[in-house]
């Protein structure tokens, strides 16, 4: 019997990616197995069992921070006692590099970026992946086992939990002294804004001066009940808000989305594609957020921004 | 010797630490993605279209650059390519590189990353000792993040992704990393392999005489033969096959919104965007 072997350290990832893995599992008549790895992992093990028919745990003091060299060891172990025909691997960032290392260890192929996942009718894995920055979809065969595909968050929908209960396999593993030391860890505060399920965004480039300024956004924002994103430099470079949205963020499809001083780049518009309506005020003519907009505005949103708080409070002040 | 088992497990022989740095930068010759044309059936249109470094590229090349200012030593750049390639590394050498190594083979052109990875390794292994190869945390063009995990693996050296900052302490690195959750600050043994992420500077631009200067320096090619490859046995080994590629239909309006003053343009918006019904909790 082939399998199909679910890898995330995210638990959500990894709920969504056992999901599609079930689907699959069900064309190929294949077992599904969620792997699990680190140094504490019961808590993680025990939310899978709903969802996999075996559970491979590998539980280990080395495996307490995200080593790749050694988390490899562990995948790889995984796969030659179950020798799966698929493997799922979540894409955070993490799990892209170990599933590059995994792959060059088994001498695999991988397919990153993957936005769908078929298999066809030689039981080969086909997947569609975005590409050219996300602004094309390649349709892509691997046509040698074990096929490896790796998948961002949401892409696929988390199922119901079944009633059945998965067995549970530990694997002992040996882990070498790794070449890679951690001096000092800081984690980070991560709060989930809401932007992939949000209807309405409005979003910040670095058209906007100072962080202060962001607070002409929040005001409309607050009028339109909307959730507030922005462009990587924006979160990345001045640290003024946590999430960013685009290629390498979060993936919006709200119904409106409204851009201030953003240029439109390739990497951020692969994450508002989904948008029903997209609005953007840019004061350069020029600016390739036009060319993905339903409406533009040519203008300062320094003046444009406070002229729609106005007439939005006007207009809600009417109706109410 | 048969790529498909082929592990570097002898490092400590292959690798000994130079007096100097040597770093070898990957640098990818991508199409300029803002250049890409969409055609009449939505597939994008490549040929034309002008070509440049992966702009993570130019981000892991500043940074050796930086570190030989710093420390010393040569930085040499590494890529797969084609007879184009010579022209776009131009621009690597003009900031800062002071040779460049491309493989041209038209029997090496569109292959897979698990393929890429072992010509690159190859070719590494031509360019040892080095003690610092350093990469982008991924190809724009077509967003695999691979090459650098692979060739850590295939040639058994120290992985870092996802730097931000790079230093040398000694006879290690000492890497700044960052991951969803955390940062990391890690120490690892050389020779290591380093990706680098957008953040970690912005390139330099060259200045005119560095360009002029840039012309003089060796660009050296190198094709299967010299890399001692079998390009049958690479061809049997290549796992993924690209069967289409498209551009999705997006039909967006485009409408211009134009006014006497911003409340007027306001106005405007907020009565469009009323009718397109997208302002339901206003209604
Ligand atoms: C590997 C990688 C991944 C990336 N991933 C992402 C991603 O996921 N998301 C992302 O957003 N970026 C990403 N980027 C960065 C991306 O390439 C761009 O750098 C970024 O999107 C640009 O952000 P911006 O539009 O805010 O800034 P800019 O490109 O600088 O644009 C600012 C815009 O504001 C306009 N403007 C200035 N002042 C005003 C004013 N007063 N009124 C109106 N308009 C004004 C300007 O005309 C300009 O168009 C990535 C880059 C790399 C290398
Ligand atoms: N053909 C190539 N030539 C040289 N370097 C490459 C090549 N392909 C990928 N790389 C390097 O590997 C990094 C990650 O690329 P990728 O795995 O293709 O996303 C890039 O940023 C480059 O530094």
């Amino acid at each position: 019997m082939t399998g199909i072997l679910v890898y995330s350290e995210d638990l959500d990832l990894q709920l969504q990616l056992l999901s599609k893995g079930r689907e699959l599992s069900n064309n190929l008549a294949a077992k599904l197995y969620a792997l699990v790895i680190g140094s504490n992992v019961e808590g993680h093990v025990a939310s899978v069992l709903n969802y996999s028919d075996a559970v491979i745990t590998i539980e280990n003091k080395s495996l307490e921070h995200y080593d790749v060299e050694l988390y490899k060891i562990g995948v790889v172990e995984a796969v030659k006692r179950v020798n799966p025909d698929v493997i799922l691997i979540g894409a955070t960032k993490f799990g892209k590099e170990l599933a590059a290392r995994t792959a060059a260890a088994l001498d695999a192929g991988c397919m990153t970026e993957c936005i769908s996942l078929n298999i066809d009718k030689e039981g080969n894995l086909l997947a569609e992946r975005l590409i050219y920055g996300g602004s094309s979809i390649a349709l892509e065969k691997s046509r040698r086992k074990p096929h490896i595909a790796v998948i961002s968050k949401n892409i696929f929908k988390r199922l119901e939990p079944s009633t059945k209960v998965a067995e549970v396999l530990r694997l002992d593993t040996d882990h070498p002294k790794s070449k890679v030391q951690i001096l000092e860890k800081r984690e980070k505060s991560k709060s989930d804004t809401g932007l992939e399920e949000a209807s309405i965004i409005v979003a910040a480039g670095r058209g906007f001066k100072k962080k202060e300024d962001l607070d002409l956004l929040r005001e409309l924002s607050s009028i339109l009940g909307s959730k507030i994103g922005c462009t990587r430099p924006i979160s990345a470079d001045n640290g003024w808000l946590d999430e960013w949205i685009g290629i390498s963020g979060k993936k919006v499809k709200p119904r409106l989305y409204i851009a201030f001083g953003i240029s439109g780049t390739i990497q951020h518009a692969a994450g508002i594609r989904g948008s029903q309506i997209i609005v953007s005020v840019n004061q350069d003519e020029a600016a390739g957020i036009f060319e993905i907009s339903d409406y533009g505005i040519l203008g300062d949103l320094y003046t444009i921004l406070p002229a729609l708080i106005k007439v939005l409070k006007k207009v809600k002040k009417t109706e109410s | 010797m048969i790529i498909s088992d082929w592990k570097v497990r002898d490092v400590d022989e292959i690798w000994r630490l130079c007096d100097l740095v040597k770093i070898v930068v990957l640098v990818k010759d991508i199409p300029d993605l803002t250049d890409i044309k969409i055609g009449q059936d939505r597939r994008p249109i490549l040929v034309s279209v002008k070509r440049k470094i992966n702009d993570l590229d130019k981000r892991a090349l500043e940074s050796a650059v930086q570190l030989k200012e710093k420390y010393g030593g040569e930085v040499v750049t590494l890529s797969l390519g084609d007879e184009k390639t010579r022209t776009t590394i131009l621009d690597a050498l003009s900031s800062g590189a002071d040779s460049a190594y491309i493989i041209n083979d038209k029997e090496l052109i569109g292959l897979d990353a698990l393929t890429t990875a072992k010509v690159l390794s190859f070719a590494l292994k031509k360019l040892a000792p080095f003690d610092l190869v350093l990469c982008g945390e991924m190809s724009l063009d077509t967003l695999s993040s691979q090459i650098g995990a692979r060739i850590a693996e295939i040639l058994n050296i120290s992985q870092v992704m996802y730097a931000r900052r790079i230093d040398l302490v000694g006879n290690k690195i000492k890497v700044e990393r960052e991951l969803e959750y955390c940062e990391e600050v890690v120490e690892a043994e050389l020779p290591a392999i380093v990706s680098v992420i957008r953040e970690i500077n912005e390139p330099r631009i060259p200045s005119l005489m560095n360009i002029m200067k840039a012309k003089r320096k060796p660009v050296i090619e190198w094709d299967s033969k010299t890399l001692g490859l079998s390009v049958e046995e690479l061809k049997k080994l290549s796992a993924i096959e690209i069967l289409d590629v498209k551009a999705p239909l997006v039909e967006r309006k485009r409408i211009m919104i134009k006014g006497e003053t911003p409340e007027e343009v306001a106005e405007k918006l907020v009565e469009a965007l009323r009718s397109e019904g997208v302002l339901r909790d206003l209604q």
